[in-house]
């Protein structure tokens, strides 16, 4: 399959690739996998005392449009309220990817990964 | 033969996850000699094409069967249930940490001075549990009603899990033979 320059970039220099500290109170951590395929993902977000998120950091086990996805959502989430996070779409990392239809799904992981993050950020507070 | 039965039938066994594999081996060569094209050589353009189209059935069927993981799925689709192309699907939030932690464990067994040890041990935990997870399959699918056939689905994504990190263990172990 021929990936897209954007998704090579991101395969080969991931950008935030790392692990927070999951008891800190700021910190919320999504964990999903892909049933399609048993791939898993780590996301995990920092969020200021004003509900913005700092940083973000993730660990992807999968393919090369699963780790692509993830790399570009955690540089989109950063300086985000989580509303805004939350409100972020598959369907714009797949079109910023160039993802074709049979790698949907692995951008489908990085959209539910953002929201299980911010799940548990809300859970801890 | 006949392409419309699905793969059980066509190779000869009865529809369960337990099954003669070697009597589905024996089946499928005497099926593979019988669509050699060597018989074909002389035949119309249609029975080449259908011995053709046979063979890859024969293959995919071959292929399903012979993997718990692809067999377990494809009983699944014959009640209707399609685990294969599910986008999305929430799955056990302590299944898929251990998932994560498997995978960074034989991550740092790659680059350790002992990776073998790592490595065998990595691999007798997944195998248990795929072991595992194929008795719970197969008990909630010959229960057969929706609430055992959704619990057959629940372990077959499992298994999906297990089964890629078992093929990247034994990549891992490939590797390291050079
Ligand atoms: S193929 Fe599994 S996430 Fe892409």
């Amino acid at each position: 399959m021929a990936y897209s320059e954007e998704v090579i970039d991101h395969y080969e220099n991931p950008r935030n690739v790392g692990k927070m500290d999951d008891n800190d109170a700021n910190v919320g951590t999504g964990m999903v996998g892909a049933p399609a395929c048993g791939d898993v993902m780590r996301l995990q977000i920092k969020v200021s005392d004003e509900g913005v998120i700092e940083d973000a950091k993730f660990k992807t086990y999968g393919c090369g449009s699963a780790i692509a996805s993830s790399s570009l959502i955690t540089e989109w989430v950063k300086g985000m309220s989580l509303d805004e996070a939350a409100n972020l779409k598959n369907t714009e990392i797949a079109e910023e990817l160039a993802l074709p239809p049979v790698k949907i799904h692995c951008s489908v992981l990085a959209e539910d990964a953002i929201k299980a993050a911010i799940d548990d950020y809300k859970k801890k507070q | 033969m006949d392409i419309q039965q699905n793969y059980f039938a066509f190779l000869g066994v009865s529809e369960a996850f337990d099954i003669d594999l070697s009597y589905v081996s024996e089946r499928y060569r005497d099926l593979q000699k019988q669509l050699h094209p060597d018989k074909f050589a002389h035949a119309s353009d249609r029975e080449q094409r259908m011995a053709v189209q046979y063979t890859a059935y024969l293959n995919e069927a071959m292929a399903t069967l012979k993997s718990p993981l692809l067999r377990a799925q494809y009983l699944l689709t014959l009640k209707g249930i399609d685990t294969h192309s599910e986008a999305s699907v929430s799955i056990d939030p302590a299944f898929l940490f251990e998932q994560m932690e498997l995978r960074e464990t034989l991550e740092s067994a790659k680059a350790s001075d002992d990776p073998f040890d790592v490595l065998e041990s990595l691999s007798d935990r997944v195998e248990v549990q795929l072991r595992t997870l194929e008795s719970a399959f197969k008990s909630a699918y010959a229960r057969g009603d929706d609430t055992s056939l959704e619990d057959a689905a629940a372990a077959v994504r499992k298994m999906q899990f297990l089964t890629k990190l078992s093929s990247e263990i034994a990549q891992a172990e490939h590797d390291l033979d050079g």
